[in-house]
Parts: structure tokens; C-alpha cells; sequence
């Protein structure tokens, strides 16, 4: 167990900063510069706004540099918004996607695997069908149309929810629905094939021989295994919800940590994109990390090793 | 479709075509998605030209007769007097062209790779499969607006050479058509910069299977014979993957759409004068209020441009029962 620990660890730096050596670089190698439309765009203003934000030199030593300061946790200063610091965007715009995001996230997983479990407990009747329907229509529409079709129906006409904004708990509950749709589905679908699987295994014959109703069998054996591939799909799923969407944020004006990478790629903004990218790829082998761990806590078969 | 392939019986239920044929829902999205592409690229030619261009008659109603002309908008107008029952037409051939050509080239490449990454194996494969999983940990929007920003600077660079180039030599016509085509290569730049990105998935999936094939016996008494490793790839895996590349082909084209939508409903895909799916409904989305609703704008997109992804999915998944029984989504 500690060495896979610590060899997880290790790789988990390894893919880190790999990532944002990647970003940094590619964007970096972008047509146009973050100072680029700067009113009276001499080179002169350009050579010092360059020096001031440690964009100067050749790309390796604005890199090495960089890397450098990462190392002492400095994320630098963003480029377009002046003030402020990396670290203050993240702080400013992470809570707001964090709360939707988990909540979406409990959300898809708790609903997703209840669906799931009842239509495969049901198989080829109609809940089923009517499940797995549900389940495409949910994935093929887009969260920018039900977005819209939320806000006209909930908010404009029935007038039960405000249109958008940032507050109390109403303003929580139709972004969370638009968010988390599309993942209930694949969630449901994920965990009816899986049991369905699971549903013709031997030891399931066994517990239903020895007398156990088909629930009982479900709910005590068949889900603890038939919930692994769910488990696996949930840990990449929790890192992309928890650092926001942008669509969501948008159609429902929400500032959140969603739109960072989009608009700082428009701006050339280099450091809080990186900035994005370390707290995206953190929550990621985080989350994979507790996806391996509950693994070998559902199946005891699974050891843990390096 | 009957021609099925006659190699596959080791992996696949013998008669994938058939368990296709009699899955209806994915039936009738064959149908209707073949009726619906022949519609979008056949019915704006025989369209008035009143419709194809702006009028003064903004925001009508559908079923409401035109401003300028004697013409009848059986969706509506859009801000600018256009046409939406054109728009959407021609909005449908964008996203459409880009999804498919979008997925094409990821199927070419993460095919190549995976095929390659599988048959090579060992420490080549390890270090492939390395390269994907690190792809995997950057989000894939990221990619996406580099390659975008990128490619747009070119293109957009590349034309007006072209254009400045032509007005020196006097070529007029050269010079309009560059002009023209300016809008447009956004499209170019979409199909790209998507392609470029979503064949992770892809690469994963073909190098599972190759593994899986290459230690048949038909592939070592193919190497027995004397032919080479790209021989045995082109001739004898390439055909035993063709169903699974259908089937994630049709899987990629809706993925791909919904990302040319994404950007353009966020205004950062494709720009007026062109449409797809995504900056109509951008339009729409703009125009709802509680007062004065112009529905049309948001209703036609929304449902046409949902009707197709859920076409594609049905016949994508009725796909994969077929040939990929063993897949857990």
C-alpha cells in the first residue's frame, strides 16, 4: 500500500507537469501576444509590460522561469486582469463551481445508478425501455438547449425559479438539473449494462437459490460488483464538474471557474489558464486515486500494488 | 450494407448486420437521417433567392408572408430579416459537413495510431498509450481553442495573401472569390481543429482489438508467408476492425457536433454570414424574454439539431450492440 502510494504519487507530479508544460508552451506558440493590443503599442511598452509579467527572453527561458516559480507555488499575476493574481481568480471563481459541480455530481451518480439498477431489474419491460430512452434523448440534447428551455419554462413563464444569478438555493436548482442531465444518463446506461452482467453470474444464482427475493440479491451482492465500471466513469466525471462549465455558466450568468479556460485563451492570458490546468489535473488524479482506493474496498479481490 | 464481412467470426456475433437490420429504432434513424441529409443539401437550390438574403421584415413570425417579397418564411425571420427556414438548412449542411469530416479525419488518425500503438506492443505501445493518457488529463477544450486560434490566423493570413496577390495581377474575380471564402473558413478551421482532438477515444478502442487480434493464427501464417507488417495491417486487421470503425465513426459524429455547436453557441465556432445549429441557436437564446418571446428562433434549431443527435446516437448504439457486444458504453 505505501509504495503504490508513493509510486502514484510520483507519476501524478510526472503527469502534472507534463500538462502544463503543455499548455504553457502551446499557448505560449499561439499567433498574437497577451500585450498585443495595448493602446499606443510602441515596442518599447510592449519590451517593459513583457519584463514586468516575466514574459521575456527566448520561449525556453520564459519556460524554465516559469517553472521555476511553479515550484515555489507562485502562480504568477494574470496578464488582462492586472490585479489580480492567479491564485486570486482561482480563490474568486473555484467555490461557485465547486458547489454546482458537486451538487450536479451527487446528483448524476445517486439518480444515474438508481435508474440504472431498476432498468436492468426490469429488463426489456417497458420501464426499461422507457429508461433508456429517457437515457439517449438526455445525452443528445445539448445542456446549451435545455439551458434556455429551463429558463423559459421554469423561470419566464411559470415564474417558480429566477433567471439566473448567483444567491440562495433557487438559484442553484435549474442549473444543477441542466448540468447534471446529460450524466444521470450516462451514469444509468453505464450501470444497467454492468449489472445486467452481473445479474447472470454464478454467485447471484447462488443467493437467489438460497432463498433471497431478487431485491435482496440486487441490494446485497449484485451492486457492491455491478457499481465498478460506475466508479471508474465517476472519478474523471467529478474533476470535469468541479471545475465548472462553461455553458452553465453563461446561459445562467454564473462567474465560475468554467469560462477561465476559454477566455484566457482568447486573451493569451497564460498564467491562469495554467492555473486552471494544475487545479483540473490535481482534482483528476485526486479523484482517480480514490476511485483505485474504492475499488479495493468494493472487491477484495483487487490488491492494491506498485 | 449486405455485403458483411465474412472474416470476423472469432470476435463478432456472426451476423452483425442482421441484429442491425432488426433493431427498428436504429432503422429508423438510418432512414430518417439519409432523407434528412438529402433534404439539407438539395432543398436550398430550389429556394427563391428572396430568401437567401437579409430583409427588412425582422423577428417575423412563422407562416408570416415577406417584407420585400412575395414569399412565405415557414419558420420565422431572425434579427436580420433572414430566412430561418433557409438558415437552418444551410445551418444543417455546416454542422452536418462538420461533424462528419470532423470525425472522418479523428477516425483516420486515432486508427492509424491505435492500430500501430496495438500491433507494435511493448515498450512502443506503453509509451503511445502514455502519450494518450497524458491527452486525457488536459481538457480537451483547451486543445480545441489552440488549434482554433491557430488555424484561424493562418487561414485568415493565407487568404488575403491570396486576395492582395490577385488585386496586384488584376485577377478580379480570384480576388472576390477570396473575399468571399473569408466567413467561411472558419468552417475549414472547425473541421481541423475538432478532428485534431477527438480520436483519443478511437486510438483506445482499435489498439483493445488489435491486441486482441494479432495473436490469431490467420496474422502468424500471414507473417509465415512472408509479408510484411504493413501488409498484415492493411490486408487482415484493417478489414476485421472495419464494423468497429463504423460504429465509433457514428458515435464520433454527434460528439463532434455537439463541440462545433459548444464553440459556436459561445461565439467562438462558425460566423455570419455562415450558420450551423449552434450559432442559430445562440440567436435564439439571445432573443428569449418574458415580455415579447420570439420562440421560433430557439424552438426550430432546438428541436431539428436534437432529432439528428438523437438519430445518430440510436443508430450509433444499435451499431455497437451489433458488432461490439462486449462494450460497456
Amino acid at each position: 500500500m505505501p509504495v503504490f502510494l508513493l509510486r502514484r504519487l510520483f507519476s501524478s507530479i510526472l503527469v502534472l507537469f507534463f500538462a502544463v508544460s503543455l499548455t504553457f508552451l502551446l499557448t505560449r506558440l499561439l499567433p498574437g501576444g497577451p500585450f498585443d493590443r495595448e493602446k499606443g503599442g510602441s515596442a518599447k511598452v510592449e519590451q517593459v509590460l513583457q519584463e514586468r509579467y516575466k514574459l521575456n527572453g527566448s520561449l525556453w527561458q520564459q519556460y524554465t522561469s516559469y517553472m521555476a516559480d511553479l515550484a515555489h507555488l507562485d502562480l504568477r499575476v494574470s496578464t488582462k486582469y492586472r490585479d489580480w493574481s492567479v491564485a486570486e481568480i482561482l480563490a474568486q471563481k473555484m467555490p461557485s463551481s465547486l458547489k454546482l459541480g458537486g451538487i450536479a455530481f451527487i446528483i448524476a451518480s445517486t439518480l444515474g445508478v438508481l435508474l440504472g439498477a431498476v432498468a436492468a431489474m426490469r429488463r426489456d419491460t417497458p420501464v426499461d425501455w422507457g429508461a433508456m430512452f429517457g437515457a439517449l434523448v438526455a445525452i443528445s440534447i445539448p445542456s446549451f438547449i435545455t439551458g434556455p428551455f429551463l429558463i423559459a419554462i421554469f423561470a419566464l413563464w411559470l415564474r417558480w425559479l429566477p433567471v439566473g444569478g448567483w444567491g440562495d438555493v433557487t438559484h442553484l436548482i435549474l442549473p444543477a438539473i441542466c448540468l447534471s442531465m446529460p450524466y444521470i444518463a450516462y451514469v444509468a446506461r453505464l450501470m444497467r449494462n454492468s449489472l445486467l452482467d452481473v445479474l447472470k453470474s454464478d454467485f447471484l444464482r447462488t443467493a437467489r437459490a438460497k432463498g433471497l427475493t431478487e431485491a435482496q440479491a440486487v441490494s446485497r451482492h449484485a451492486l457492491k460488483v455491478a457499481i465498478l465500471p460506475v466508479v471508474t466513469y465517476l472519478g474523471p466525471l467529478a474533476a470535469n464538474l468541479l471545475t465548472g462549465s462553461m455553458i452553465v455558466e453563461t446561459v445562467f450568468n454564473i462567474s465560475g471557474a468554467g469560462s477561465i479556460f476559454v477566455n484566457s485563451i482568447q486573451n493569451r492570458d497564460v498564467f491562469p489558464l495554467c492555473g486552471a490546468v494544475i487545479v483540473y489535473c490535481t482534482l483528476l488524479i485526486v479523484f482517480n486515486l480514490i476511485v483505485d482506493l474504492l475499488y479495493s474496498v468494493l472487491d477484495k479481490r483487487i490488491r492494491l500494488h506498485g | 450494407m449486405a455485403d458483411a464481412p465474412k472474416t470476423s467470426a472469432v470476435l463478432y456475433r456472426p451476423n452483425g448486420w442482421e441484429i442491425v437490420r432488426r433493431n427498428k429504432p436504429a432503422m429508423i434513424s438510418l432512414v430518417f437521417l439519409a432523407v434528412f441529409v438529402v433534404l439539407a443539401f438539395t432543398v436550398p437550390f430550389f429556394l427563391p433567392t428572396a430568401l437567401k438574403t437579409t430583409s427588412n421584415g425582422a423577428f417575423l413570425p412563422p407562416l408570416a408572408s415577406g417584407v420585400d417579397a412575395p414569399v412565405t418564411h415557414v419558420c420565422g425571420t431572425d434579427k436580420n430579416g433572414q430566412d430561418l427556414f433557409y438558415r437552418l438548412l444551410t445551418g444543417a449542411q455546416v454542422s452536418l459537413g462538420v461533424g462528419i469530416v470532423g470525425a472522418a479525419i479523428s477516425l483516420i488518425i486515432g486508427t492509424l495510431y491505435g492500430m500501430i500503438s496495438g500491433f507494435l506492443g511493448g515498450r512502443v505501445d506503453a509509451l503511445m498509450m502514455r502519450v494518450v493518457d497524458l491527452l486525457y488529463a488536459v481538457p480537451r477544450i483547451l486543445f480545441i481553442m489552440i488549434f482554433i486560434a491557430a488555424f484561424d490566423s493562418m487561414f485568415k493570413d493565407w487568404l488575403d495573401g491570396i486576395r492582395l496577390g490577385a488585386q496586384e495581377s488584376g485577377w478580379s474575380s480570384v480576388e472576390g472569390a477570396a473575399r468571399y471564402l473569408m466567413p467561411y473558413s472558419k468552417i475549414v478551421v472547425m473541421i481541423l481543429s475538432l478532428g485534431l482532438v477527438e480520436w483519443l477515444t478511437m486510438a483506445r478502442i482499435i489498439r483493445g482489438q488489435v491486441l486482441v487480434l494479432r495473436e490469431l493464427t490467420f496474422v502468424t501464417a500471414s507473417r509465415a508467408m512472408g509479408q510484411s507488417n504493413w501488409q498484415i495491417l492493411r490486408k487482415h486487421l484493417l478489414p476485421n476492425l472495419s464494423t468497429i470503425i463504423l460504429t465509433y465513426l457514428t458515435l464520433t459524429i454527434p460528439a463532434v457536433i455537439l463541440d462545433e455547436s459548444f464553440l459556436s453557441f459561445l461565439g467562438l465556432g462558425i460566423e455570419d454570414p455562415a450558420a450551423s445549429w449552434g450559432s442559430l441557436l445562440k440567436d435564439g437564446a439571445q432573443v428569449i424574454n418574458p415580455v415579447d418571446s420570439k420562440w421560433w428562433l430557439l424552438a426550430f434549431p432546438a428541436v431539428l439539431m436534437s432529432l439528428s443527435l438523437l438519430a445518430l446516437n440510436f443508430l450509433g448504439d444499435g451499431l455497437r450492440d451489433a458488432f461490439d457486444p462486449k462494450s460497456v458504453d
